[in-house]
């Protein structure tokens, strides 16, 4: 037995007050990409109330994936996008929860991210994260986008911040470290490189868009 | 002059896709914002960048 929705929402009201949770509960978010950045981001809107979130990634649940994403060695095989709104659909019940499917691409990011006021980049690969990144900036210029790149390897933790970039733009990490130079990704890197994309989220969800 | 990532660069003339070329950036990895616009990808080679102007380069590394 789960608690009512009501009993749910006061209790996020009396953690993070009436007004701001308010405007979680308005906001929606398409995170596009649910490995270790995308499924931790999903994770923390989730608890924190975001009323509307949308999760988009093509691939399924590799093994190779456990040492850092948010999915079950039973989820093996799945499809990320089914598996993770299976778990927050558990974290956050009344959350509306979307996913798809799908590889974003040129032809496509029009039409799938034209509903969402927030988007979340969460690719790991280089040139992707660049196509995201340019297709928003050109096409929804008064959509907010928080994007990350350089979390890598075993750094410092302290090495990884959040940017303001451009009127609506924002990106974390350290900028530098490239999985490419042989540097292994590890779960608590990429959870702060994810956190301070989801802390960026909720801020600007708040009205506050320094970084 | 010209500022490029926060740096003062003599590139006043010179287009996007020149600068990306003289500072070693891939295009494919990048995203470029002149005085808080985005450049479109389509138009580095026509962008002319102004004396006084702002550029930033973000380039992207894997991982995620």
């Amino acid at each position: 037995m789960i608690p009512a929705k009501e009993e749910m929402y006061a209790a996020l009201e009396e953690r993070h007050g009436a007004e701001i949770q308010k405007r979680f509960a308005a906001a929606s978010v398409a995170v596009c990409g649910l490995g270790g950045l995308g499924s931790n981001v999903a994770i923390h809107l989730a608890r924190a109330g975001i009323g509307r979130l949308h999760l988009i990634d093509f691939d399924t649940v590799d093994i190779t994936n456990l040492n850092r994403q948010q999915y079950f060695p039973d989820q093996l095989g799945e499809y990320k996008s089914q598996a993770l709104k299976d778990t927050l659909q558990r974290l956050a019940p009344y959350c509306d929860i979307t996913s798809q499917t799908v590889r974003l691409d040129e032809e496509n990011i029009p039409k799938l991210l034209e509903p969402y006021d927030v988007i979340a980049e969460c690719f790991d690969n280089a040139e992707q994260k660049a196509m995201l990144v340019n297709s928003v900036l050109e096409l929804f210029p008064r959509k907010y986008l928080v994007a990350a790149s350089g979390m890598a390897g075993l750094g410092s933790a302290n090495d990884i911040v959040t940017r303001k970039l451009g009127r609506n733009f924002w990106i974390c990490g350290d900028g530098s470290s490239d999985v490419a130079d042989g540097m292994g990704l590890i779960s608590a890197r990429v959870a702060v490189c994810a956190a301070h994309q989801a802390n960026m989220i909720l801020r600007i969800t708040a009205g506050i868009y320094e970084p | 002059m010209i500022k490029v990532n926060g740096e003062q660069y003599a590139f006043d003339g010179k287009t996007v896709a020149e600068l990306l070329d003289e500072l070693g950036y891939k295009r494919e990895r990048v995203a470029v914002e002149l005085d808080l616009d985005i450049v479109p990808k389509s138009e580095y080679d026509t962008t002319i960048l102004a004396e006084g102007c702002s550029v930033e380069v973000v380039s992207f590394v894997g991982g995620g």
